[in-house]
């Protein structure tokens, strides 16, 4: 059954940026909820560099991913946003009193005054290995995740990957499979030591099998795969197949929002410089996924554009309100929504 | 110092590196086909090249952890790098690479 959530604004993205967002939205009243494809806050800093340091966030000499998102997480409980993790939104409609309708892959349907896109680089999504046609098989018979493990029942099944999603599928399907091939270009694993162990195990009974190599071509028709040629250190195999499971970690792909009639330059969003507001009234783009001129790849820079997004966000959800800028330095009303008066 | 660049469509281009500069950046700065995205913090393998076979001592093997990243992309040769990884300097002046397509932008 479809859920429907209706807010004042809808963040999508739940990066520096985006939370921060929630920040200047809440001192002016408005309620966020967030959508990210992640399971967790932090976007690009919780995925991609969550212990490595940052040094030019002003007032912070230096500052790890994973410490920025939790100070962000702090700051911005006060407002008590949202969170719906783990889902992308699909569509985005204008409706005809101005308000936006946006449909999630969760079967969720949200309705917010405005929306503002945080995404960064865009969504994360699985990497595609570089493999000639490998299109023409996603989704019937290759896949990049195991959504229904029973699509893998009697199957030949060939995972390729080091990492802990390899392992771990390797060792989930491992008994409901018709056979089963774990290719990884080297005999390193970065996988937990205890799967790795079980894995070796299996290979030992001769329960799965154990390749070094990469996939170098796909055959089969219609959707569906029958061989996957390998290319290995003793020369090219051929190992019959009818699902493929390339476990090759997340890319930043921008997606959807392509499909969402906004200007966009270069797979960035066109946005003016005075609100941060697309080329559709009511949706803003914010952090690194907008483009203006002058624009720098910088949180610091997302920080300034959610300000001045949240004044305007602001007049679309409050038309009639007059909004007097106050400092949370000076001001007891502000200071009562942080709760520190 | 000059680069030499072959991009995934054959193409080969002349860059010129800045000392400091990371090879990676040299080369999103031309604007070639390279996606990096993740600036250089190694977290992801989205710089991928294979060195010219004759600098390879030059420019010496990935660490253990270049080698982590470099398993999630599936065209790794043994001539494979992370160029976000090499560092320009007069040593590499001359320094030919080739762009993997898993470096391709979308």
């Amino acid at each position: 059954m479809t859920t429907e959530i209706t807010t004042d604004v809808v963040v999508i993205g739940a990066g520096p940026c985006g939370l921060f967002a929630a920040f200047e939205l809440g001192l002016l009243d408005l309620k966020c909820h967030f959508i990210d494809i992640l399971d967790r806050p932090g976007g690009q800093c919780a995925e991609l560099y969550p212990e490595k340091p940052i040094y030019d966030i002003p007032g912070f000499p230096v500052v790890t991913g994973q410490q920025l998102t939790e100070n962000l997480m702090a700051q911005i409980a006060p407002f008590a946003p949202e969170f719906h993790f783990n889902r992308m939104i699909n569509t985005i409609e204008k409706q005809a009193d101005g308000s936006f309708k946006l449909s999630t892959d969760a079967d969720e349907v949200f309705h917010a005054k405005v929306v503002v896109i945080a995404a960064g680089g865009g969504s994360f999504q699985p990497k595609r290995p570089p493999v000639d046609g490998i299109e023409a098989f996603e989704n019937t018979s290759v896949f990049y995740s195991v959504r229904k493990m029973d699509d893998f029942r009697g199957q030949d099944v060939v995972i390729v990957g080091g990492g802990d999603s390899a392992l771990d599928w390797t060792l989930n399907l491992q008994p409901i499979v018709r056979s089963l091939t774990l290719v990884h270009r080297r005999a390193v694993f970065k996988a937990a030591p205890a799967s790795v162990n079980k894995m070796q195990e299996l290979v030992g009974e001769g329960k799965i099998n154990f390749l070094t190599g990469q996939i170098a071509k796909l055959d089969g028709e219609n959707g569906q795969i029958n061989h996957v040629h390998l290319t290995t250190d003793a020369g090219d195999l051929s190992v019959p197949a009818t699902r493929l499971l390339p476990f090759f970690g997340l890319t930043m792909k921008l997606g959807p929002v392509a499909d969402w009639g906004l200007e966009l330059n270069d797979n960035t969003i066109v946005v003016d410089t005075e609100k941060f507001e697309t080329s559709v009234p009511g949706i803003f783009a914010i952090g690194d996924i907008n483009y203006y001129p002058g624009k720098l790849k910088l949180i610091l820079s997302g920080f300034h554009e959610a300000a001045l997004m949240a004044q305007a966000a602001k007049k679309i959800v409050s038309p009639d309100e007059r909004v007097v800028f106050q400092y949370t330095t000076s001001s007891t009303k502000l200071q009562k929504k942080l709760g520190v008066a | 110092m000059i680069i030499h660049v072959t991009d995934q469509a054959g193409e080969n281009h002349e860059l010129e590196g800045l000392e400091g500069w990371r090879v990676m950046e040299v080369i999103r700065d031309w604007g070639l086909n390279i996606k990096a995205e993740c600036g250089g913090a190694m977290s992801c393998a989205t710089c991928h090249v294979y060195v010219d076979k004759e600098w390879l001592d030059v420019v010496g093997a990935p660490s253990d952890e270049e080698e982590d990243m470099l398993d999630s992309v599936g065209d790794v040769r043994s001539n494979s790098r992370l160029c976000c990884q090499i560092l320009c300097s007069d040593a590499i002046d001359g320094l030919k690479v080739t762009l993997a397509p898993s470096a391709a932008k979308d």
